[in-house]
């Protein structure tokens, strides 16, 4: 049962095979002798993931459907307000809040299709980084390889999901904090275009760029999840109020009738992270190669609005109590607030332009690959990697080709792949704005080919 | 994106100015100008770290935007 995806728990029972709280207790047990090893979890809800799953099991008992995600456990990062826990986004300063008084609309959505909430998961301070490495609650580790970062700054997700602690979690992504831990964990995440989601009851970083969505270690769980989420909600105001356009029915439609491409020039890896685009795109039948405009600058911009709005967000407690800060994101946020707005609106008239031509490049092409990291998971506290015979900071650069992405908000599925090496690695799959269903299809179909690979990391 | 081409080229032209940024002055008159405190101890990560984005938003500004491309803080993709 510990290896069964969301929808396969799910099944299990709806039919009877097995009640939710016998799922739910086993995977408290599991969580309870497994999570000491990755530090992926920051709470356990052991009272409400019981609560849930008696309530599934009394729906049923009555006849009643308690939802496509019946008795499925999940987890989410720990910025997503849980009703009763405190919303801390891995900060120490947050412990200081009440408890949340209600589910982020998310959450509140996967429970409402019969989903058992099991806890709350490690991140960045403040989901400024991609590599979980917090000083306060410990780093998240590599279910591959507990010396290594699960990556971030959705780490615990990554870690919780690829350890086999639980089939689903939900992430947030600004720069790439659901697809670097899915590529260096091994496992499948979705980012979907930025307004898809709801992101009311989740602690922002930088609102123009925050988007929020699942990783799982099958498509039918990604797209399950997302279509479960989707929706209209007035309480975020970047949400754009679009009706639900469900994925899971077409995802076994294939990558027939796509057009796909890769992309080269700033996009083209080396080694491992070329390898695995390379081997995705000989399955997929792919030969054209499209160069991506300005991508550097793409970046460069990002980081630039990153650095100011969680800058500003945070400011009352950076000039009140700067060093309860993490000093792994501490520097950074108070140079962030020192930046002249001229850089920070030119760098937002840029995303305008820059979008224009990545739109321009989507009306004779259906999806792009890429990678999702240069390089398979680092050592924790490992500061400079070697890429193409360079050493390069870690911390940074491990965004590099998720970050001009989300930049203009591209709905993209991050797929794993094992290396040479024997450590997965995480391929981009990228559609044009509100074609989710098109990057899914394509990763069920790399999922069917047995060409990605999303196991339950072997120590466990 | 190989190599160490994460951090600007100080190419012609790429540069935020001509004469080199000196980041300290600034951060303490910036600092000063807001009405943040800093720590002495933290002073010197938020010099680098302004170094580091004076480089990005100089790839930024070195771009010839049109005059009618208007910001995109209210984004629809």
């Amino acid at each position: 049962m510990s290896g069964a995806d969301a929808l396969t728990i799910a099944a299990l029972v709806r039919g009877g095979a097995v009640s939710a709280v016998e799922v739910a207790e086993a995977t408290l047990a599991r969580i309870a002798a497994r999570d000491p090893a990755l530090n992926s979890f920051t709470a356990v809800a052991k009272a409400r993931a019981l609560a849930d799953a008696r309530a599934v099991d009394a729906a049923l008992a009555r006849g009643e459907d308690p939802g496509p995600l019946a008795g499925a456990p999940f987890a989410v990062k720990n910025l997503f307000d849980v009703e009763g826990l405190v919303t801390i986004a891995g900060s120490k300063i947050d412990r200081e809040r009440s408890p949340a008084t209600a589910d982020a609309t998310i959450v509140r959505r996967l429970a409402a299709a019969g989903a058992v909430l099991v806890g709350a998961l490690n991140m960045d301070e403040y989901a400024y980084g991609f590599t979980t490495e917090n000083t306060h609650y410990g780093p998240a580790h590599n279910p591959h390889d507990p010396a290594r970062m699960a990556g971030g700054s959705s780490g615990g997700s990554g870690a919780a999901v690829a350890g086999g602690l639980v089939p689903l979690a939900l992430g947030s992504d600004t720069n790439g904090s659901i697809r670097v831990p899915a590529s260096l964990c091994g496992i499948f995440g979705l980012k979907p275009t930025y307004g898809r989601l709801s992101r009311a009851g989740a602690r922002l970083f930088a609102a123009s760029l925050d988007h929020v969505g699942p990783l799982a270690r099958s498509v039918g769980d990604l797209a399950a999840a997302y279509d479960a989420m989707q929706g209209p909600d007035p309480l975020d105001p970047a949400c754009a109020g679009r009706a639900v356009e469900p994925a899971l029915p077409d995802i076994e439609q294939g990558a027939e009738g796509l057009r796909i491409a890769v992309a080269g020039g700033y996009f083209a890896g080396v080694d491992e992270a070329a390898a695995a685009v390379a081997k995705v795109a000989e399955a997929l039948g792919v030969t054209r190669n499209i160069d991506i405009p300005e991508a550097a600058r793409a970046r460069a911009a990002a980081f630039v609005i990153t650095a100011s709005e969680g800058a500003n967000l945070h400011f009352a407690d950076l000039k009140a109590r700067a060093g309860d800060f993490d000093p792994m994101t501490r520097d950074r946020f108070l140079a962030g607030a020192l930046i002249p707005a001229n850089w920070v609106i030119e760098a937002q008239r840029f995303r305008r332009w820059y979008q224009e031509q990545l739109l321009a490049l989507f009306n004779d092409t259906d999806i792009l690959l890429m990678p999702a990291t240069p390089c398979s998971a680092p050592l924790i506290g490992q500061d400079m990697v070697e890429i193409d015979g360079a050493l390069v900071p870690t911390r940074p650069y491990l965004g590099g080709y998720t970050q001009p992405l989300s930049f203009i908000g591209l709905p993209i599925v991050a797929a794993p792949l094992r290396s040479a090496g024997g450590l997965p690695i995480g391929v981009q799959i990228v559609a044009a704005p509100w074609r989710e269903s098109a990057a899914l299809r394509v990763a069920r179909a790399l999922e069917r080919d047995g060409v990605t690979c999303a196991e339950i990391a072997p120590w466990s | 994106m190989t190599g160490v081409k994460y951090i600007i080229p100080k190419n012609k032209g790429e540069k935020l100015a001509d004469r080199p940024f000196d980041a300290a002055p600034y951060v303490d008159a910036a600092a000063a100008l807001i009405g943040l405190p800093l720590d002495p101890t933290h002073r010197p990560g938020v010099i680098l770290n302004i170094e580091r984005i004076a480089e990005m938003a100089g790839l930024v500004m070195a771009f010839p935007l049109p005059e009618e491309t208007e910001p995109a803080p209210v984004f629809r993709p």
